[in-house]
C-alpha cells in the first residue's frame, strides 16, 4: 500500500524529513525551465526547504505568524509553504491573478507578516498596497527579473534568504528542529481562502491532521504509489491543489511536476505523462472542443477513422453499462482502435499514462464524460469542499456513473437533511473560519456536522451520492414549479458553442437565459464559413450565430420537457451577451463559477427587457482590464424568442 | 516596510544617491558616451533626409529619437547601424571614428536592431529565429558544423542555453516551436526583440517597437525594454512616435523634424518645448 513506501509523520515538515531519509533519491519536484525539465529529489527538496526556513527564521518570522504565498505553480513556492511550517508559521497561499485590492483584503484579514511572491508582477502588487498593510515586514521573491533596482531594505531574493539560512544552520538548526518536533497533527497547517461565491472570502483553517488523514485516506482508496506522478497547474490557493500537489505527494512520495508556463501546459503534460490527474470539467471540455475543431479541419481519412472508432468505443461502453460483455469482434475493433486512434489521441493529450483521473466542481456532460472514459481514461468524479479538506465522496474504480459523485471517502459520514441539503462529518473537517466564529458556528455544528450548501440525495440503486444544485439557488417559478438554474445552465453549456450560460426564473412566470459564445468554437465556424467579424461583440451578434444559439436553446428545452421535475423550466427568451463574463469584473469567481447576485444586479436592465417582451435592448457595461483600470462598452442586443415543448408527463 | 526614496524629497542628487544605496538600490549606471554623431548630413539625390545632426548616446541609457512622420528617424537609425553612409559628418563609436563599414561588420561590434516592418524568417520557428541572432557569435567552421560533434556541439549547446534564457526572459516559452509566420503581430515583435538580444549587443536599436500594438501589448513591450536595460545593462536607442511611451521610458530624447534636430533633452523639458509642440501639432502658416 502507498503509505508503507513513504515516510511517516503527522505534520508536513516531519513527513518531508522522513521522505528525505527514506526516498532520498526519488524525484519529488520537477519544473520545466529553459526548455529542460529540472528535477529535485526528496533529499534535495528537504535541504532547499530547510535552508529557506532557517533564512525566514533569521529574518524574524515567528511561530504562529502568517506568511502569504503568491504566484503560479512553482516548486520554490511549494517549498516555501513547508518552510513556513518548519518555523511554526502558517502559510497562506493566495490567488495570484487577483488585482492588488482583492489581495489586500486577504492579506489584511490574515495579518500577514511575510510574503513570498513569484515575480515582479506580484512584488509590484505588494508595493502598491504596502502602506495599507502595517503588519507586512518582508517580501521575498523567486524570480529576480526587473527587480534589481527595487528598494531592497525589506525585499529579498529567494536564494539570498536560503543562503542566509545555510549560513545559520549551525546556530539555529537545533532550535528549528525543536519547533518541528513540537508541532503535532492538531496544529494549524495552512489557511486557505475560499473563492467567495458570496461576499468576502473566508479563511479556512486546516490542521495537519485534517489534510494528511484525508490525503492518505484518498490515496489508499485509489492506490497511489511513490512512482506516480502528477502535474501541478491549478491555483495554489485552491484546496485541491494543496491536497494533490502537497498532501498526497508528501503522503505517497509521488513526484509533482510544474509546467513551464500556463500556456505550455498541454505540451508539458505530453512530456511528463502524469499518472494522477485532476482537471475541472471546463478543462476537459476545452480539450474536447479543441479536438473537435481540429478534427473538422483534418483530412477525410483521418476524420473517418476518428468518427468510426470513437463511435465504436462509445457503443462498447454503452454495452458494458447495460451489463453485456463485448463480443470478440468488438474487442478486436477496440484493439485496432487503440492502435490507430485512442492510443495516439491519448498520447497527444498527454493522458496515455493516467491511472486515476478526477474531475469535480461542476456537473459533467454525458458526452464529455463518456468520450474520455470510452477511449480508456479512468476519469472519475469526486465531490469535495475546502472545509472538508477536499474529499467528501469519490467514485470507486469499478462503479463510475455520470449522474452521481461516488461513495463517501473512507472516514467520511454523510447525512441528508429534510430540506435536501447534504451534511458530512469527517477527520478532514476544518478547525474554523479565521476570526469568524459566527460563520464557523453556522457551518459546523457541535457534533462536527458540516453543511455543504448543496441539495442532493443518496441514489438508492447505486448507493452513491447525487448532487442537484446549490441549495440556495434552487428556487421556485411563480407557478410553484421547481427551478434549478445550474442544472439547466449545465445542459446549455454542454454545447461546444456555448461558453457560459446564466438562467433566471426564480419567482417569475418563465425562464430566460443569458448566453456567452465560445470564441474558439464559434470563431472556427466563422472562419470555415467565411463569416467576417471584427470583435467578440460583432461575432456574438451575428444573425447566423443567434440562429445556432436558438437551436441549442430549443434542443435544451426539448430535453427538459422529458424531465418530469423540470419541464416547467424551459427557456422562453434568451440573449447572447456582448462580453464574456469575467472574474475581473466580479461576474465569475476566480474558480470560474457564476456569481449570480452580481449578474442579477449588473444586468438588471437586460433581464427586465427580456421579460418585457421587447425586441432589442441597449446597455452599457463597465469592464475591468487586467491592470485594474476600468472602461465601459455599450451595445444594442437582440432579444430572441425560443420555442418550448409540451411536458411529456402532461401529455401522458 | 520602509518607503522608497523619492528624488523630490532629497536635498540634492548626492543625498538621493546615498539614500538609494542605503536602500540597496544600485543607481542607474549612465556612463560615458558610447556613440557620438557629429554633424551628420544625409542626402538622397536632391532630398536632404538629415541635416547637420549631432547628438550622443551614453552607456546604459535609453535614448529615444522621436519626430513626426518623415522626420528622418529611420534614416538616423540606418546611419547608426551603418546601412546608410552620410555624405557629411562623423560617427564615433567607443571613442573611435568609424570608417566606412558594412552592416555585418557593425553587427560584430555589438550593435543589434529590430525593424519597423518585422524582418523575421517566417517559415522558421521562434527558437530558430532567435538562434539566427547568435550568428555573429558562432566560431566553429563549416567542417565542424557539418560533422556536429566536439566543438560545434559544445558551441551549439551554449548558444541554445543563451537562447532559452532569452525565451524565458521574454516569456515566449509557449511559442518556442511555432513557425513565426503563424504568430500574431505583437508576438512577432517580441521574437524580433529576442533575436536582437541573442547577439548580446552593447547597443540595441529599436525601430518603432510599439507600432501597431494595442495598449496591453505596448505596456508589455515597455516592460521588456526597461527590463533589458536593467538586467543586461544594454544601451538602447529607440524610435517611436507614441509620445506617451517615450516620455515614460526614455532617459533623454532627440526630436527630429524635416531632417533637422529641434530638441535634445530629458523628457520633461522636451515635452514643454514650444518647437516640439509645434512640430507635432502643427502651427498655422500665414
Amino acid at each position: 500500500m502507498a503509505a508503507e513506501t513513504s515516510g511517516s509523520g503527522d505534520t508536513f515538515p516531519k513527513l518531508l524529513r522522513a521522505n528525505a531519509a527514506k526516498l532520498g533519491d526519488l524525484p519529488a519536484s520537477r519544473e520545466k525551465e529553459y526548455g529542460i525539465w529540472q528535477s529535485w529529489t526528496w533529499a534535495e527538496v528537504h535541504e532547499e526547504t530547510r535552508a529557506l526556513a532557517l533564512g525566514l527564521m533569521e529574518l524574524g518570522l515567528k511561530p504562529g505568524e502568517r506568511m502569504a504565498i503568491i504566484g503560479t505553480n512553482r516548486p520554490h513556492l511549494y517549498w516555501s509553504m513547508t518552510a513556513a511550517q518548519m518555523v511554526g508559521a502558517i502559510p497562506v497561499p493566495i490567488y495570484h491573478d487577483g488585482v492588488a485590492e482583492e489581495m489586500q483584503y486577504v492579506l489584511e484579514h490574515a495579518e500577514v507578516a511575510f510574503v513570498v511572491a513569484e515575480d515582479q508582477e506580484q512584488v509590484d502588487k505588494m508595493l502598491s498596497i504596502q502602506d495599507r498593510l502595517p503588519g507586512l515586514r518582508h517580501v521575498i521573491y523567486s524570480d529576480p527579473r526587473g527587480l534589481r533596482k527595487y528598494d531592497h531594505t525589506t525585499l529579498h531574493p529567494y536564494d539570498e534568504v536560503q543562503k542566509l539560512g545555510r549560513d545559520n544552520e549551525a546556530e539555529h538548526g537545533a532550535a528549528m528542529d525543536q519547533t518541528i518536533d513540537a508541532t503535532t497533527g492538531p496544529d494549524t497547517c495552512v489557511m486557505l481562502y475560499t473563492s467567495g461565491t458570496t461576499g468576502q472570502p473566508k479563511g479556512v483553517v486546516l490542521s495537519h491532521d485534517n489534510l494528511l488523514v484525508m490525503a492518505r485516506s484518498a490515496a489508499e482508496f485509489d492506490g497511489l504509489k511513490s512512482t506516480d506522478s502528477a502535474i501541478a497547474y491549478l491555483p495554489m490557493a485552491w484546496v485541491g491543489d494543496f491536497i494533490f500537489s502537497m498532501g498526497q505527494s508528501y503522503v505517497t512520495g509521488m513526484c509533482v511536476a510544474c509546467p513551464e508556463s500556463q500556456d505550455t501546459l498541454m505540451h508539458d503534460m505530453r512530456e511528463i505523462g502524469p499518472t494522477y490527474f485532476f482537471a475541472p470539467p471546463r478543462m476537459f471540455e476545452g480539450l474536447l472542443t479543441n479536438l473537435t475543431i481540429r478534427m473538422e479541419d483534418a483530412g477525410r481519412t483521418k476524420k473517418w477513422l476518428f468518427d468510426t472508432f470513437i463511435a465504436h468505443a462509445k457503443a462498447v461502453s454503452a454495452k458494458r453499462k447495460a451489463g453485456e460483455e463485448p463480443s470478440g469482434m468488438d474487442r478486436f475493433k477496440l484493439w485496432l482502435g487503440e492502435m490507430l486512434v485512442y492510443g495516439p489521441l491519448k498520447n497527444t493529450l498527454g493522458m496515455n499514462r493516467i491511472r486515476v483521473g478526477y474531475t469535480a466542481g461542476e456537473a459533467v456532460g454525458a458526452d464529455l464524460f463518456e468520450f474520455y472514459r470510452s477511449i480508456g481514461i479512468n476519469l472519475k468524479q469526486l465531490y469535495g469542499q475546502t472545509e472538508a479538506s477536499v474529499f467528501i465522496t469519490q467514485h470507486p474504480h469499478d462503479a463510475v456513473e455520470l449522474e452521481t459523485v461516488g461513495v463517501p471517502t473512507p472516514g467520511v459520514e454523510i447525512k441528508i437533511a429534510d430540506s435536501g441539503e447534504v451534511f458530512y462529518r469527517s477527520p478532514g473537517v476544518f478547525k474554523e473560519y479565521y476570526k469568524n466564529p459566527q460563520a464557523t458556528a453556522e457551518t459546523k455544528d457541535a457534533e462536527g456536522w458540516v453543511a455543504t450548501g448543496d441539495a442532493g440525495f443518496m441514489d438508492e440503486r447505486s448507493g452513491q451520492l447525487r448532487i442537484l444544485d446549490r441549495a440556495k439557488d434552487v428556487g421556485k417559478l411563480a407557478n410553484g414549479a421547481l427551478f434549478a438554474p445550474k442544472y439547466i445552465e449545465n445542459k446549455l453549456k454542454f454545447f461546444p458553442n456555448i461558453f457560459e450560460a446564466v438562467v433566471f426564473g426564480h419567482e417569475r412566470e418563465s425562464c430566460v437565459a443569458f448566453l456567452n459564445i465560445d470564441l474558439n468554437a464559434v470563431g472556427n465556424w466563422a472562419e470555415r464559413n467565411n463569416v467576417a467579424y471584427a470583435s467578440y461583440m460583432d461575432l456574438a451578434s451575428h444573425p447566423e450565430v443567434l440562429k445556432t444559439m436558438r437551436a441549442h436553446v430549443e434542443e435544451t428545452n426539448a430535453s427538459l420537457a422529458e424531465d418530469p421535475m423540470l419541464s416547467a423550466c424551459q427557456i422562453t427568451r434568451f440573449l447572447v451577451l456582448h462580453k464574456q463574463l469575467d472574474a475581473d469584473d466580479g461576474e465569475l469567481t476566480r474558480t470560474q463559477k457564476v456569481r449570480r447576485k452580481t449578474i442579477d444586479e449588473k444586468y438588471a436592465d437586460l433581464i427586465e427587457a427580456l421579460y418585457s417582451g421587447a425586441e432589442k435592448a441597449s446597455t452599457t457595461t463597465e469592464v475591468t482590464y487586467e491592470d485594474g483600470r476600468k472602461g465601459s462598452i455599450s451595445a444594442t442586443l437582440k432579444l430572441n424568442d425560443a420555442n418550448t415543448f409540451a411536458s411529456k408527463q402532461a401529455a401522458a | 516596510m520602509s518607503n522608497h526614496p523619492v528624488a523630490e524629497a532629497a536635498k540634492d542628487d548626492i543625498e538621493y544617491a546615498h539614500q538609494e544605496i542605503d536602500h540597496g538600490i544600485q543607481p542607474r549606471a549612465i556612463g560615458k558616451t558610447v556613440m557620438e554623431m557629429k554633424n551628420i548630413t544625409l542626402r538622397f539625390g536632391g532630398v536632404t533626409a538629415l541635416e547637420d545632426i549631432s547628438f550622443d548616446i551614453r552607456e546604459g541609457e535609453i535614448r529615444a529619437i522621436i519626430g513626426p512622420n518623415g522626420a528622418g528617424k529611420s534614416s538616423m537609425l540606418n546611419v547608426i547601424n551603418g546601412f546608410y553612409h552620410p555624405q557629411e559628418g562623423e560617427v564615433w563609436f567607443h571613442g573611435k571614428k568609424r570608417g566606412p563599414m558594412k552592416p555585418h561588420q557593425i553587427a560584430k561590434q555589438g550593435i543589434a536592431r529590430t525593424f519597423q516592418n518585422i524582418a523575421l524568417f517566417k517559415g522558421m520557428s521562434t527558437l530558430d529565429n532567435i538562434m539566427s541572432g547568435r550568428l555573429t557569435k558562432m566560431h566553429t567552421n563549416v567542417f565542424w558544423q557539418a560533422i556536429w560533434s566536439g566543438p560545434a556541439e559544445r558551441e551549439e549547446v551554449e548558444h541554445r542555453r543563451r537562447c532559452e534564457e532569452i525565451i524565458d526572459f521574454l516569456e515566449i516559452q509557449a511559442i518556442r516551436k511555432t513557425p513565426v509566420g503563424r504568430l500574431p503581430y505583437g508576438l512577432q515583435k517580441r521574437v524580433e526583440l529576442g533575436r536582437a538580444l541573442a547577439a548580446e549587443p552593447s547597443l540595441l536599436l529599436l525601430d518603432e517597437p510599439m507600432a501597431g500594438m494595442n495598449v496591453e501589448e505596448k505596456e508589455d513591450m515597455c516592460r521588456f525594454i526597461l527590463d533589458v536595460n536593467d538586467e543586461f545593462g544594454t544601451t538602447i536607442a529607440l524610435i517611436e512616435h507614441d509620445m506617451g511611451v517615450v516620455m515614460d521610458i526614455a532617459d533623454r530624447v532627440v526630436v527630429l523634424d524635416y531632417g533637422k534636430k529641434i530638441g535634445d533633452d530629458v523628457p520633461d523639458v522636451v515635452r514643454a518645448d514650444q518647437n516640439v509642440i509645434d512640430a507635432y501639432l502643427g502651427v498655422p502658416h500665414d
